[in-house]
């Protein structure tokens, strides 16, 4: 049943719809049509909606009981960590609940690189989630400051420095960001601010890209276009919902692993210890998911050139769909470029890998042939590989093993059906 | 189902990646000793704690301070447990400044229950200035703040010895194995009967340093029994409706002719 056709059974119902299509959009949600072909890399996007809300509800709590101030912030942690009823259990869900979160958005991620999810018709989608895992990688970063241990404090200054690497103004650029000549409490108080503003950001931000990802519809393992609603496609629920919970129940046990039994195996032990501007720690480490930039950064030599690579290293992501120049979008039908996918991977592997250990020797120097790689994949080898590589045949539907089709064949027809129906 | 064999092994990947960060250090491996509240069921032992407690109180005490713990915090459950009574006699032996009272006067008077454990310094730079330039760290959350954990700070307690003839070592600087570079300003603090157990366990070094680190563990992580204990339920818990639920998605599924 389309949206347009849609009419609440009750009179009230009807009443209020007409006003405010509330029941509309929530019929909308129930009989979406969904490719039935999906597999379980598809689950995670409900897994993430789930991680965004538990960091914001478990941050909410935690707000109320966290002093942003440098002298006090340690301590209210502890005082979070020991007094506050199951602050403990808020606390290590908030601070894993990061990881998880940043764990189910990479296989997001590598789950559309593969797929090819990110092509026409649905690069605006793609860019939302771009400028979500920036602002993610944002939030974490200054979440990860609030406690005002050694790491916080450290990695503060190291990020925060970054910035004095821009030509002229830098320096003052990094002032006005610390509120003063160095980290201090006027930095603390910003970062609590931030971290608290941009998690409903990306909340809003979430929102459009569902939003977005409703125009087209979902892309699918084997990357056609599909016809909707038709018999290759289920309607969202109870199909999808039944499939998505039991995906997020099996990643709520390894998340609850963490929790209750390795709380702490994902953070720096440094981070126990109360920031001290006196004392710089041997290694300076960010979090393991923003290793492979910090791997990025440290591997040019020029300073500023570093900062420029690493944005830049997310840049050609937000400009991938017009990088990638294949008219076929999944990677089944693709035989080379799934050999570089999986290069892309290990390549990215490594590069976390040497994030995390001091740049120096032959680490630097894999560290600096992986950021190398990095770019060759996104600049070269994907642009050329669109042209050159000869795929295979792609079927013209999900549930009729038929050769022949394309991936554009249907989708014109079927963009002036979706415009019809909204 | 194979897809979460992958993920499985991402996350194994994952737990690496961590560990891949605490690259050696020193290249000594630590000393290893049963600790009762590791693995899935750990818990504190009781009398373990208690005894930690003394050898905290008589020999780390006068240098180490802990002051995120209250005396309270010794009676309550999951700890060291001793009676209320006890830990309100503990507490009794230890004085703490209060006030100001109504003609504005501070005073001291004896600790309570909900006062905080009492430090051995007014302040850092009198910490340091009595140990020679070291600061002696707060020992509230030691066991995590340390890379290797309680293994580390029990080979720490054990690991002193005579400096090799190479290594010169200055006026108050000791050689000890498993620290950082090899040096400490904390002399061995732990030697054979220094403290007498009042249940008459025999103290040796090793066993002073596993009741101490026992209860430095204990006090860096006051809730780590209730979380074992909530840790096992959860998981139970999410296992069976995950079962479940895989059933109920089985039958859903199979009203139309596509397999999930």
């Amino acid at each position: 049943m389309s949206d347009h056709d849609y009419q609440p059974s009750s009179k009230l119902g009807k009443w209020f719809n007409d006003r405010l299509p509330l029941l509309t959009l929530s019929n909308h949600l129930r009989e979406y049509p969904t490719p039935k072909n999906l597999n379980y890399w598809w689950t995670f996007g409900g897994i993430l909606t789930f991680c965004l809300i538990t960091q914001i509800v478990t941050g909410v709590i935690l707000g109320m009981h966290y002093i942003a101030h440098s002298d006090l912030a340690f301590e209210s942690v502890e005082h979070i960590m020991r007094d506050v009823n199951y602050g403990w259990l808020i606390r290590y869900v908030h601070a894993n609940g990061a990881s998880m979160f940043f764990l189910a958005v990479y296989i997001h991620i590598f789950r559309a690189l593969y797929y090819g999810s990110y092509k026409s018709p649905r690069e605006v989608i793609w860019i939302i989630g771009m400028i979500i895992y920036f602002l993610m990688m944002a939030t974490a970063f200054m979440g990860y400051v609030l406690p005002w241990g050694q790491m916080s404090f450290w990695g503060a200054t190291v990020i925060t420095n970054l910035f004095s690497a821009i030509p002229f103004i830098g320096e003052s650029i990094t002032n006005w960001l610390w509120g003063g000549y160095s980290v201090g409490n006027p930095t603390l108080t910003r970062f609590f601010s931030l971290h608290y503003l941009l998690p409903f950001l990306i909340l809003g931000l979430v929102i459009l890209h569902i939003w977005a990802l409703h125009v087209p519809g979902n892309n699918n393992p084997i990357g056609i276009e599909i016809k909707k609603p038709s018999k290759d496609t289920v309607p969202f629920h109870p199909y999808i919902v039944i499939k998505d919970l039991f995906a997020l129940l099996l990643f709520l046990i390894v998340f609850a692993f963490f929790v209750f039994y390795a709380p702490n195996i994902l953070g720096h032990a440094d981070n126990y210890i109360e920031a001290n501007p006196l004392v710089t720690p041997a290694h300076i480490v960010p979090e393991w998911y923003l290793l492979p930039f910090y791997a990025i950064l440290r591997s040019v030599p020029d300073k500023l050139f570093g900062v420029i690579a690493m944005f830049a290293s997310i840049f050609v992501l937000v400009i991938l769909p017009w990088l990638d120049t294949s008219k076929v979008r999944s990677a089944i039908f693709r035989p080379i470029y799934k050999q570089f996918y999986w290069f892309l991977i290990a390549d990215v592997i490594i590069l976390g890998y040497m994030g995390a250990m001091p740049a120096e020797g032959t680490y630097l120097l894999i560290a600096r042939i992986a950021t190398v790689y990095y770019f060759v994949h996104f600049l070269i080898i994907l642009p050329f590989l669109g042209f050159k590589e000869k795929t295979l045949e792609v079927p013209l539907s999900i549930v009729e093993p038929v050769l022949g089709g394309s991936p554009k064949q249907t989708s014109t027809k079927n963009n002036s059906n979706l415009r019809e129906n909204l | 189902m194979k897809t979460f064999i992958k993920l499985i092994f991402f996350i194994i990947l994952l737990i690496n990646f961590g560990n891949s960060k605490l690259y050696a250090e020193t290249s000594q491996k630590l000393l290893k000793t049963d600790w009762s509240f590791k693995s899935f069921f750990g818990k504190f032992d009781r009398a373990s704690l208690q005894r930690g407690y003394q050898v905290y109180n008589e020999v780390c005490s006068s240098c180490h301070s802990v002051k995120y713990l209250s005396y309270r915090n010794l009676a309550e459950k999951g700890g060291p447990e001793f009676s209320e009574a006890e830990a309100k006699a503990i507490a009794s032996n230890f004085e703490v400044i209060d006030g100001p009272n109504s003609t504005g006067e501070m005073f001291t008077r004896q600790a309570r229950l909900s006062d905080k454990f009492v430090m051995p310094y007014a302040n850092d730079e009198e910490a340091k200035s009595a140990n020679g330039g070291a600061y002696p760290p707060d020992m509230s959350v030691l066991v995590k703040a340390r890379k290797g954990g309680a293994d580390y700070i029990y080979s720490i307690l054990l690991g002193y010895e005579e400096a090799p003839s190479d290594v010169n070592l200055e006026e108050g600087v000791y050689y000890n194995k498993y620290m950082y570079g090899n040096k400490i300003k904390m002399s061995s603090p732990l030697s054979e009967g220094i403290v007498e157990y009042s249940d008459g366990t025999k103290a040796t070094k090793e066993q002073m340093a596993q009741d101490v680190v026992s209860f430095l563990m204990w006090a860096a992580e006051p809730h780590l029994e209730q979380r074992h204990k909530f840790g096992f339920r959860v998981i139970i818990y999410l296992i069976i409706l995950s079962v479940l639920v895989y059933f109920t998605m089985k039958k859903i599924w199979s009203r139309i002719e596509s397999k999930v």
